[in-house]
Parts: structure tokens; C-alpha cells; sequence
């Protein structure tokens, strides 16, 4: 061999070698709690295909950490002073995986399908935007008719989300099985129940923050199998970890945790008017036995042994440390005394009601500790644990007396409450109804003034924590467990995982 | 025999109808509104309208029970609600994996099994003996969901030699295959090894005092010859019968085994289909399974015939 030949051969090795680190391909492995179902933003229905859109498909708007809007598609927004139109920027340059343009056109497509394709889950969010106006090519005016300022809140969510008209025009209500978004991640495949695998959008309009090539997506529904696989080195990020996890991963050195207080709550739903179960049992009928309730609780007792300390006590449908929860109510302490004072008064010493229960292991665990410490205020609890399902179809027919119910939260407050209280709304299982409760809800909607918002709903809570269709339990905290080298993690209390600004 | 498997055959069909009366009326039977449970968490009134249409969850039973067999009789499932894909093309999917599952599992649980039920029998009331139904009950009465979990601590987690679960092709990575299938088919093979362990040493030990092996050892032949030529032989045939309808078995009992290793076969598929009411999903597996378990039986009585030359007659 000459010595040239040697040496364009080291030169060669060394090129090569200065090329390994990029030819090696970064992929990110997340363990998810359950399988997503269909990937439509319009059709979509479940927490978990959230996460799995959180890295496919961007939206309008995003909210931060401290749950403000922030801008994602939309660069800047304004309400008219009426509250009834909200005109919106769309951020220039940006296109969809298929290479087709994200303009106003787009936006106004996609607002459309969300409020007439057949299924959609998004009608009820968007019921009242009348229409869309195409401004110029970056601008859309959303028209609505009557000022309802949890709209944002909801754009940043499915909503907001905007997928490339060509493609759902194409696939129509197939679309789902072949995603097509403007997220910083396009779709590669999905096997059902398996894995939904993503690589990196070359075109995407905030690249720099991007540093995997490509997302695999992995449901394990087991948590236990779920850390298993991050401890073994298979999946490099898990959500959802079962609390009694935590102590587990907190003491691996190889592992890194991150947690915050969930937008949800756990609480007990009353049978106050649902059905005529609701007038046969004390518990039902009269508020002095709700409160006689609520006092023989001690919330942070039921957080210990229900959740094993991992969520924070609460009684709103925000939790404590939530801008929006309401100062002059604080979480009563427990009170037996006072408790069997006020069964004594309403004249029934020792109430008997049947809690149901869904079969998840918190649920169960939530309704025994409840059981036990409303026997000491003389209650007389019977747990029914149903399945699922099955407990949603008894609690919509008003078949029950109370219901331990979990909501997973929505960025605004109306959003944890409006379906749930607010008279004849399709999940009020309480079945609770009070006019002067909806005014202040309705009121809630009409201004984006946060002074003037806060005054309706400590109305709203003071009406609420008198009635009380909804006890109030805990608010969980979304727990993520990661490998060491994972950085840049983002804990945002809506519960996604967001890939911009991940490494590994 | 052309007679015969007409015969077997012709019964077949009778049956499925049956069954599949059976799948539809008993899923009607699970509480729970399935349009309300596939509705998500907001629980929209129009969505819930547009499913029960969809569905035709507003018709009465027998007017469903038609639509559903009209497609089944077309070759179609029907569609799955939550992730909208039709239900024979999970199925073509989701097959192959169960049913590398569960033959993994039953050629564990067969070399287990029949050499663990032989070696007690030949040595009945020895210490072998006493070991191989010392493993048999353990077999019997350990759970899969535990064993599954304590398998992975110790093979994935602590000594990082397996991967703690998930599934490869064998198309991809046979190597990969095989380390994710070994746990898994190990669980799901394990108890009815001790199951034909039982049966095979009964058998065994029935045989073994026949007439006819006692005129083959009289005849002077070596006694290992004796044992497998001459009894196992024999032993084999209630083995076999158990074996199919094992194999069926093996194909339901991954339902627990593939939750615990998250390997997205049938029985992943029929589990969250059931939570989620995913109604055409539940509908499409069961009938499917009901098939492969008659059509194993049919399989069990063909292969009766081929190793016992007295039901030729």
C-alpha cells in the first residue's frame, strides 16, 4: 500500500467516524399506561391519545406550566371588546407533514370539521363558534354566538389541533389510521396495542428544540411491567406511575422522577336529584347529612393510605394550589363531633348509603378508607365495587346513591365543572340543579376578565360547599419516571409529554 | 374416514350457529351502555346519539343479531370503535403472536409435561417421583400474573438478560423473538405442563401393567424400548385429546399472560376490547376462537384415528 493510499484511507476513517454520532439515530422510547384510541384529533376521546398528539400535532395554542396560554400555531390573538369574536395569527411558514401550507384556510377547514364531521367529540367545545372568517392568509376570526371565554382553553387542547385538510379530505373518517398534523413528530406506523412509532418533521417551524430522530410510543398497561422495562433499559420514559412506585424510583440512582398536581379531582358524586333515588336516601336529601359527611373525612389521611401521599388534598374542582381555587373555602378538618351533631339535627343518627365503586385499586382503596371514618360519625357505608363501564351507565340513569368519580381536569376551571353542575349537562350525575349556581357559571363565560371570572366562581363555590353534589376528595399528581440521561423535561399539569426541549 | 370427517363436519356448523347466538346474546348481557363507554370522558349527547345509529345500538336484538351475522356471513367483523380498523384485520394481525405464544407454551409444556409424567410412572413411588408431583402442583397452583412479574424481576430487571416485556417478529429479529416469547410461553406453559404431567403418568402407569407389556418384557426386550416404544405409544392417545383442547386452552390463557408482557396478541385484543365495550372486537375474537377450538376437536379426532388402529374399524 503507498503512503498515499494509507493516507486518504485515515482521512476516510476519520470522516467516517466524525459521521458516527449523527448517523446513529436518536429514538426515544415512552412507556404509556394505556393504548390511545383513534389518532383523529376530532374523534378522539381519551387522555392517553393526548400524549400521544402532544408529539404529532401542534396546536393553536399551548399552556404553560402556570396553565397561561402561550402561542404554538397562532402567534398572537385578540377578543373583540364584546367577547363575541376572537381573531387569531396564524405563524407564518409553518406546514403539514404532507408539505401542504397551515394558513387561515386551513385553520378555518379544520375548525369545521371538529364541529360537523359525524362523531366528532369536538361539537360540544366548540357549540358555540357560528363560524370562521378568513381574514387574510394569516388571520381567522372566530365568530361565536355568545362570549364564552374558555374558548383558548379549548384551543389549546383537541380543538386547536389542525391536521392537513388535503389529507382528511383524502382519508375522511379512515384519517385516523394515518395521521397527518404539523407536529414537531410525523407518523410512521401503528401497531394496535403494541407501539405507535413517530420520526422526526425535517420541516418542522421550531426544529432547534427537537433532539430525538425518532418517538416509539410503547402501551404497558401494568405499571409494575411499566418500570420494570424503564429499570431494565427498554423504555427511557414511562407516564403514570403507580404512587407506591415513587419511593422505588426515587431511590434508583439510575433514575429521575418528575411529578405535578393533576387539572383533575377524585371526589365523591352525590345522588341530589339525578333520579328518585336521590329523595329516598337521607344522604341525598338533606345537605345537613352531606356535611355530616364531609366533616367525618380527613382528606390527608385518605391521600396517605389511598395514594400513598402522592396528591394533595382538595375541596373544589381546583386544586389548592390552582389560580382559580377560591381562598375563603378552605378544606374543612375533620370534625366528628360536629358531625354527629348535625346527623342528630337532621334527625337520622346513623344514615346507611351504598358507595360505588369503579374496580381500580385507588377507587377501592379511596371508598374503604370513607367507609371506615364515616362509621365513626355513625354512617353506615356499603361499598359496591362496579366495573367501569358499568358504573357509568348506572350513574348516568341516576342509579346509585353515591359514586366515587374521577375527572381527568381541563386547563380551564369551567371545564372541571360546567358539564358536571350545571343543570341538566350531560355527566351532572349528581343530578344537581340551582339556578343561581348556573348564573354564576354562565357569567364565568362571558368575560376573559380574570378579576371579574374569579368573583363568579367564589360565588359558584359558595353555593357548591353549602349543596355539596360533589365532595370533593384529592387532587392526584401525574408522576413520570425517566432515565438519568433524559434532560429537559417539561412538567406541565395537563399530564403531556412534550418533545421540544427533551434530550437524551 | 371421508365418511367420517363429512360426518364431524357437517355437526360443526349447527354448533357455531349456536355459539354465535351465544356471543351476541350474552354480550348484550354485560351491563353497561357500550355508546355511553365509547363516548370519552365528556360524554357528548350527539356523540352518544351518532354511536348508538352507527351501531345500531337502537334496534332490537334480533335486528342487530341479523346485521352482525349478514357481515359475519360476508366475511366481515365489522369495524373496531376505538381504534377504526376492521376487526379481521386485528385479527390477521393480532393471530400469529398468540399462536407463537401458545405453541411455544405447548412444546414447553409438552417436553416438560410427558418427560416428567414417564419418568414418575417408570420409577413410581421413588423420589423422582415425588419431585415431579412436587412440580406439578407448583405448577397448578402458581398464578400467572405472579409468576409473569416475579420471572421479569428477576430475568429482565435484575440480571438484565431478558427484556421485561413487549413483542418482536420473528420476521424482524428471531433472536428477539425468542428472548421476549421465553418468559411468556414459559408462564403459559407451565401449569398445563403439570397438567399433562398428571395425565401422562396415569396413563403411563396404566399401560405399564397391562398383558401386552408384560409379554414384550417377557420376551426379553430392553426395557427402554418397552417403555417408549410399546407404552408410550398406547399412553399417548388421552395425552393427545388433552393436548388439542390444551391448545385451545393455551389460546384463551394467554389472555392473562399477554397483559402481564404486554404482547399484543388475541387475548390483549379481547381484554381491552371487553373494558371498552368495543363490542364488534369481543363479537369478531370470540367467534373466531369458538372456530379454532371446534375445528382443534376435529383435528384431536382425526389424529385418534391415525395413532390407534382399533377406531379405524
Amino acid at each position: 500500500m503507498t503512503l498515499t493510499a494509507r493516507a486518504i484511507r485515515f482521512c476516510l476513517a476519520l470522516v467516517l467516524a466524525a459521521m458516527l454520532p449523527n448517523a446513529y439515530a436518536q429514538v426515544l422510547r415512552i412507556g404509556l399506561a394505556e393504548d390511545p384510541d383513534v389518532l383523529d384529533p376530532t374523534l378522539a376521546r381519551t387522555f392517553v391519545g393526548r400524549v400521544v398528539f402532544a408529539g404529532l400535532c401542534d396546536k393553536l395554542v399551548d399552556i404553560d406550566e402556570h396553565l397561561k396560554i402561550v402561542p404554538q400555531l397562532a402567534t398572537s390573538w385578540q377578543w373583540s371588546a364584546d367577547n363575541k369574536t376572537l381573531t387569531m395569527k396564524i405563524r407564518p411558514g409553518v406546514t403539514f407533514h404532507d408539505g401542504e401550507k397551515l394558513d387561515a384556510e386551513a385553520v378555518k377547514y379544520n375548525i369545521e370539521r371538529h364541529k360537523t364531521m359525524a362523531g366528532s367529540n369536538r361539537k360540544g367545545e366548540l357549540a358555540l363558534v357560528t363560524s370562521v372568517d378568513v381574514v387574510d392568509p394569516l388571520t381567522v376570526r372566530l365568530n361565536l354566538s355568545k362570549p364564552f371565554a374558555p374558548l383558548l382553553a379549548q384551543l389549546a387542547d383537541r380543538a386547536g389541533m389542525m391536521v392537513s385538510p388535503k389529507a382528511a379530505k383524502a382519508e375522511g373518517d379512515k384519517f385516523g389510521a394515518h395521521p397527518v398534523c404539523s407536529g414537531p413528530f410525523k407518523f410512521v406506523e401503528r401497531v394496535a396495542q403494541d407501539r405507535i412509532v413517530l420520526e422526526r418533521f425535517a420541516n418542522y417551524w421550531d426544529k432547534g428544540a427537537i433532539h430525538f430522530d425518532k418517538v416509539i410510543y410503547l402501551p404497558i398497561v401494568d405499571s409494575t411491567v411499566r418500570l420494570a422495562n424503564l429499570k431494565s433499559g427498554q423504555l427511557d420514559l414511562i407516564e403514570r406511575v403507580a404512587p407506591s412506585d415513587m419511593a422505588q424510583v426515587k431511590s434508583d440512582s439510575k433514575l429521575k422522577s418528575a411529578a405535578i398536581v393533576e387539572l383533575g379531582y377524585q371526589g365523591l358524586t352525590i345522588n341530589v336529584g339525578k333520579s328518585g333515588e336521590a329523595q329516598k336516601n337521607p344522604l341525598g336529601k338533606d345537605p345537613r347529612v352531606r356535611e355530616a359527611l364531609e366533616l367525618a373525612l380527613d382528606r390527608d389521611a385518605i391521600v396517605q393510605v389511598a395514594m400513598d401521599g402522592e396528591a394533595v388534598p382538595g375541596n373544589q374542582w381546583v386544586s389548592p394550589d390552582n389560580t382559580w381555587y377560591v381562598k375563603s373555602h378552605p378544606i374543612p378538618k375533620r370534625n366528628v363531633a360536629r358531625a354527629k351533631q348535625l346527623l342528630a339535627q337532621a334527625g337520622v343518627p346513623n344514615p346507611s348509603f351504598t358507595l360505588m365503586t369503579p374496580t381500580t385499586s385507588d377507587a377501592q382503596r379511596v371508598a374503604q378508607v370513607v367507609q371506615a371514618m364515616a362509621k365513626d360519625a355513625g354512617f353506615d357505608v356499603k361499598i359496591q365495587s362496579t366495573e367501569f363501564s358499568t358504573s357509568l351507565n348506572m350513574a348516568d340513569k341516576g342509579d346509585f346513591e353515591a359514586y366515587v368519580l374521577a375527572w381527568s381536569g381541563r386547563a380551564d376551571p369551567d371545564g372541571n365543572v360546567f358539564s358536571h353542575l350545571a343543570c341538566k349537562q350531560p355527566i351532572n350525575y349528581a343530578g344537581y340543579c340551582n339556578a343561581d349556581f348556573d348564573k354564576d357559571l354562565a357569567d364565568s363565560r362571558t368575560t376573559s376578565d380574570a378579576a371579574q371570572r374569579e368573583k363568579f366562581f367564589t360565588d359558584a363555590v359558595d353555593h357548591e360547599a353549602k349543596d355539596r353534589p360533589i365532595i370533593y376528595l384529592y387532587h392526584r399528581k401525574w408522576l413520570w419516571a425517566f432515565t438519568n440521561k433524559i434532560t429537559g423535561f417539561r412538567v406541565v399539569p395537563d399530564g403531556m409529554i412534550r418533545l421540544q426541549g427533551l434530550k437524551g | 374416514m371421508s365418511r367420517f370427517l363429512v360426518r364431524r363436519l357437517a355437526a360443526i356448523v349447527p354448533t357455531l350457529f349456536f355459539v354465535s347466538i351465544l356471543i351476541f346474546g350474552l354480550q348484550q348481557l354485560l351491563p353497561g351502555d357500550p355508546a355511553i363507554a365509547m363516548a370519552g370522558e365528556e360524554r357528548d349527547p350527539s356523540v352518544i346519539a351518532y354511536l348508538r345509529g352507527k351501531f345500531h345500538l337502537d334496534e332490537p336484538l334480533p335486528v342487530r343479531y341479523g346485521y352482525w351475522l349478514k357481515g359475519v356471513l360476508h366475511g366481515d367483523l365489522g369495524d373496531s370503535v376505538r381504534i377504526q380498523r376492521p376487526v379481521t384485520e386485528l385479527i390477521v394481525e393480532k393471530l400469529p403472536v398468540t399462536i407463537e405464544l401458545a405453541l411455544l407454551a405447548m412444546a414447553i409444556a409438552l417436553t416438560i409435561g410427558i418427560t416428567a409424567g414417564i419418568v414418575s410412572a417408570v420409577f413410581k413411588n421413588s423420589p423422582l417421583d415425588y419431585a415431579a408431583n412436587v412440580f406439578a402442583l407448583w405448577g397448578l397452583s402458581t398464578p400467572n400474573f405472579w409468576l409473569g412479574i416475579l420471572l421479569i424481576l428477576l430475568f429482565a430487571v435484575k440480571l438484565g438478560w431478558l427484556p421485561a416485556s413487549g413483542y418482536v417478529s420473528p420476521f424482524e429479529d428471531l433472536k428477539q423473538n425468542l428472548a421476549s416469547m421465553i418468559m411468556p410461553a414459559f408462564v403459559l406453559g407451565n401449569a398445563f405442563a403439570a397438567v399433562l404431567m398428571r395425565h401422562t403418568r396415569s396413563a403411563m402407569l396404566q399401560v405399564l401393567s397391562s398383558d401386552y407389556v408384560r409379554t414384550a418384557r417377557a420376551k426379553g426386550l430392553d426395557e427402554r424400548v418397552v417403555v417408549l416404544r410399546h407404552a408410550l405409544r398406547n399412553a399417548l392417545t388421552p395425552v393427545i385429546t388433552l393436548g388439542a383442547l390444551g391448545l385451545g386452552e393455551l389460546l384463551s390463557g394467554a389472555v392473562l399472560t399477554e397483559q402481564v408482557f404486554s404482547i399484543p396478541g388475541f387475548g390483549k385484543l379481547i381484554v381491552d376490547a371487553v373494558f371498552n365495550r368495543d363490542y364488534s372486537v369481543v363479537q369478531g375474537v370470540v367467534l373466531f376462537t369458538a372456530t379454532v377450538y371446534l375445528s382443534l376437536n376435529l383435528l384431536a379426532d382425526i389424529a385418534y384415528f391415525l395413532v390407534n388402529p382399533r377406531m379405524r374399524t
